[in-house]
């Protein structure tokens, strides 16, 4: 009898004892969103790991709830920005203002997305791909391609890897941003051609310098229509002679050179391992990262498919893999944001903050993206990071931008406004701590299992206040892991 | 003993102050008080309309909407100028205090930024991938005297580039008082990790620790300081050589190089704020009584490619002109004038090796055993006068 009871106890329970846990759980959530919440933790904490991992793939948006500003819908044609030259002093200050206003505009628009989504996997996975296919508005100059290519990436993220590498391609912001806009049979310029075998598919060293300069040739002519911004091909600055690139041989176009790209075998080792530092651990493991490719490679580049493996993999949920990726700032304030449930009117000294902290949203540093891990953290971030956290719970004005920014990224003048901080982005003390019901220890151990991805490296004292314990909490370094 | 150790054996919040006789008397073999102060010229500087072979007629014949006029360029000598907008490194030329050393590059050239800034940052052959910096590489043989503020201070970027990796104290920062406001919010929280992440963030503070008790900001210069990006990295790093705290490496860099279209003036404009910048970095250091044991050095992960493009730019290429200054250089042209009609796949072959800078800065500037340094291969250039 007594031996029944025990094998009933060890009987895993439907929907109970199956369940992953709060650890996994929190971990899942953390590592495909921004910082979870209780209640989503408590949620998923029931699901097997499959089925959490399915529920958040089922649960993937193509589109952007938020609106975009009406600043992002109305293309300015270059020949305004070459005017230019011809305009006053005042008129051209005026117009770069406008310009600063309106990318800032944009980011904040992003910003509200990732913090109010139901999905952060796809905001997620649209920052991958915006860090994996690199524009920078800073070159692009048009907020209005920009967001266009916010929303293509958004709109493929968990879709085919090959139909997204197909669309950037004949993106403008991308065209632009890699100068096939200037890319003419009669002087081919090599520069998307390059980094889409270093960056975009096969990965350096893949490839020789003649490849790159016969694929130049094969996007030549890919530019866009300078009145409405859309892509545009320009047949008779077109090169369709022979090409010969990765031992393959024909009069190709832009697009068969990319599908000589994806039937290479390195293109899809190369990506997964990308998304294995992104969501697993700094560094990969070869074998692993073989099987996971293959995986891609089968589904014919479903990137769905290859989240779905690398999501339940064992490195994924592996002891050693936890609290080992540092967190971006994005992750940093839009998860803090989340975490601690503030969902102020305006965005933008957000934006800024990240901006300020290493991450500027649609301007990366240049065309590698940014390069992350422990590159995020130096004496300058990381006492920027501290700053801003220590102000969070602070109950005083927060000026979330510094003045003194990293020097020379310009757009000063906003950010000055930005600067007296709106009362809604304190913290809601009481609020928030209501929710662990009980006071006392227990309460704590549970606030600090949520805040933080492993033992802080010191415990707070226990005599302190809740604020004071939870300033403690994400003053210590291990919050800026996940 | 772990430098963290040891800082905390002696209690690095309560650092002594530094000073002059302290520095002498913790100065090991290597000379660390004389500080070198690296310009990264970020995208990949254009040499070739930098430093002008203006009597040559393929220079022109390659750059017909680009090339600087013969009665523009700034003439050095009869083969070579300066492009008009870095008149203000003239007088320095004149004063034989700036060498230009052109031709400078390495065997088989890459030609990306992320990988060929890689190689110039680790001093590794172009088909060789190391981890650390070449200046971590260097101190990892030769610490810098632990009592500096730090071994190096990135000035407005955070990547560290050179003083990567290895145990090196690098402190990047924007100015030195918004760091040491903010630097004095901090407690470390001390301890170690396994965890290469958690350990990664625990170093930083300590570093940032030690740095903030030597720094000082707000020494007052006469000298003017371009008002631009590049002005106040400038002015930055010349506050942080008067604080006088001990740092071997200030770098600083200036951004925007890589002009693949309409680039006559964009450059001309980045050429004038380097040199003004320059210029009044050299004034600076004149005003601590300095100059004299201060190195400045350019660089950059690539020249560019002789023959303009189609865009009224020019692409990636290879070997680059770079600038070596102070007030114990040997002024004068060094390396080789281009060779533009012995082009390898429309580039420029390199004449100097970019390690033999790394070199010179290492033996001659430093008094470091350049032998063991780099495979041991490349020979100092003799630019520093003794």
């Amino acid at each position: 009898m007594r031996a029944l009871l025990i094998i009933l106890f060890l009987l895993p329970m439907p929907g109970f004892a199956a369940g992953m846990g709060y650890d996994d759980a929190r971990h899942l959530l953390s590592r495909t969103g921004f910082a979870p919440t209780e209640s989503e933790i408590q949620e998923y904490a029931t699901l097997t790991r499959a089925a959490a991992v399915d529920r958040l793939l089922a649960g993937v948006h193509t589109e952007a709830r938020t609106p975009l500003p009406e600043s992002a819908l109305e293309f300015v044609p270059r020949e305004r920005l070459r005017k230019l030259k011809n305009a006053s002093e005042e008129q051209r200050k005026a117009f770069l203002r406008e310009q600063i206003e309106k990318s800032l505009e944009l980011r904040a628009w992003w910003y509200r997305e990732m913090l109010e989504t139901d999905s952060p996997l796809t905001e997620k996975m649209t920052l991958f791909w915006h860090n994996h296919f690199v524009s920078s508005q800073q070159k692009v100059k048009s907020p209005v391609l920009m967001a266009r290519q916010n929303q293509l990436l958004r709109r493929h993220a968990l879709g085919n890897f090959g139909e997204l590498l197909h669309a950037v391609a004949k993106d403008p912001a991308m065209v632009v941003y890699l100068d096939n806009v200037s890319n003419k049979k009669s002087s081919p310029n090599e520069n998307f051609a390059r980094e889409v075998m270093e960056l975009f598919t096969l990965g350096e060293g893949q490839y020789s310098e003649q490849d790159i300069k016969e694929a130049a040739r094969a996007f030549t002519g890919w530019s866009l229509d300078r009145k409405t911004g859309e892509y545009r091909f320009y047949r008779m600055l077109h090169d369709s002679g022979e090409k010969t690139v990765l031992g393959r041989r024909g009069k190709f176009n832009g697009d068969d050179v990319l599908d000589v790209l994806l039937a290479q075998p390195a293109t899809a080792e190369f990506v997964t391992g990308k998304l294995w530092r992104e969501f697993i651990s700094p560094d990969a493991d070869a074998t692993e990262v073989k099987r996971l490719a293959s995986v891609f490679r089968d589904s014919r580049y479903n990137t769905r498919a290859l989240m779905r493996a690398l999501l339940t993999s064992e490195s994924f949920f592996a002891p050693q893999n936890r609290a080992v990726l540092i967190k971006s700032p994005v992750e940093l304030v839009v998860g803090t944001l989340r975490l601690f449930e503030i969902h102020p009117a305006d965005l933008r000294p957000v934006a800024l903050a990240a901006r300020n902290l290493g991450q500027d949203v649609f301007g990366p540093p240049n065309v590698k993206g940014w390069p992350g891990g422990e590159a995020w953290i130096n004496s300058a971030t990381l006492l920027g990071r501290r700053q801003l956290l220590a102000r969070l719970f602070r109950a005083e004005e927060m000026p979330v931008a510094s003045d003194d920014d990293m020097a020379g990224r310009g757009g000063k003048r906003p950010q000055r406004m930005a600067m007296r901080m709106q009362p809604d982005y304190l913290f809601n003390g009481p609020h928030w701590f209501s929710q662990f019901g009980a006071k006392g220890s227990a309460a704590r151990q549970q606030v600090t299992r949520l805040v933080l991805a492993t033992a802080p490296q010191e415990t707070p004292p226990a005599s302190s206040d809740n604020l004071s314990f939870l300033s403690a909490l994400v003053l210590d370094p291990v919050y800026q892991l996940k | 003993m772990l430098r963290r150790d040891f800082l905390r054996l002696i209690g690095a919040g309560a650092l002594i102050p530094w000073n002059a006789q302290l520095a002498f008397a913790a100065a090991p073999a290597a000379d660390y008080r004389r500080p070198l102060v690296l310009v990264e010229l970020k995208g990949g500087n254009d040499g070739l309309n930098s430093v002008i072979p203006y009597a040559d007629a393929t220079y022109y014949r390659l750059r017909p909407r680009l090339g600087i006029a013969r009665d523009q360029v700034v003439q050095l000598d009869a083969a070579t100028g300066l492009h008009p907008s870095l008149k203000p490194l003239w007088p320095l030329w004149q004063s034989q205090e700036l060498a230009i050393v052109q031709g400078v590059g390495y065997p088989k050239p890459n030609l990306s930024h992320f990988r060929s800034i890689e190689i110039w940052d680790t001093a590794s052959d172009s088909d060789d991938y190391l981890e650390q910096g070449w200046l971590s590489q260097v101190f990892g043989r030769n610490p810098p005297p632990r009592p500096f503020a730090a071994d190096g201070v990135v000035v407005g970027s955070s990547e560290l580039g050179p003083l990567a990796g290895g145990s090196t104290r690098a402190i990047a920062l924007a100015n030195t008082e918004q760091f040491l406001r903010q630097a004095k919010q901090m407690e470390a929280s001390g301890g170690q990790s396994r965890n290469p992440a958690l350990a990664h963030l625990l170093k930083v503070e300590g570093d940032i620790r030690q740095a903030a008790s030597g720094l000082k900001s707000g020494y007052s210069f006469r000298t003017d300081f371009p008002k631009n990006a590049f002005g106040n990295n400038i002015k930055t790093a010349a506050q942080v050589v008067a604080a006088n705290a001990g740092v071997a490496v200030i770098k600083l860099s200036h951004n925007g190089f890589d002009t693949h279209s309409n680039q006559l003036n964009v450059h001309a404009r980045l050429l004038t704020e380097l040199a003004e910048g320059l210029a009044a970095f050299k004034s600076t250091m004149q005003e601590l009584n300095r100059w004299d044991t201060t190195l400045v050095m350019t660089y950059a992960e690539f020249g560019r490619r002789p023959q303009e493009n189609g865009s009224g730019g020019t692409d990636h290429g290879t070997a680059n002109a770079h600038f070596v200054l102070g007030g114990r250089v040997q002024g004068g042209l060094y390396g080789e004038r281009p060779a533009l009609t012995q082009l390898e796949g429309g580039n420029l072959r390199h004449a100097v090796d970019f390690r033999q800078l790394y070199a010179t800065a290492a033996e001659r500037w430093w008094g470091l055993p350049a032998r063991s340094l780099f495979g041991g291969m490349f020979a100092p250039l003799e630019i520093v006068r003794v």
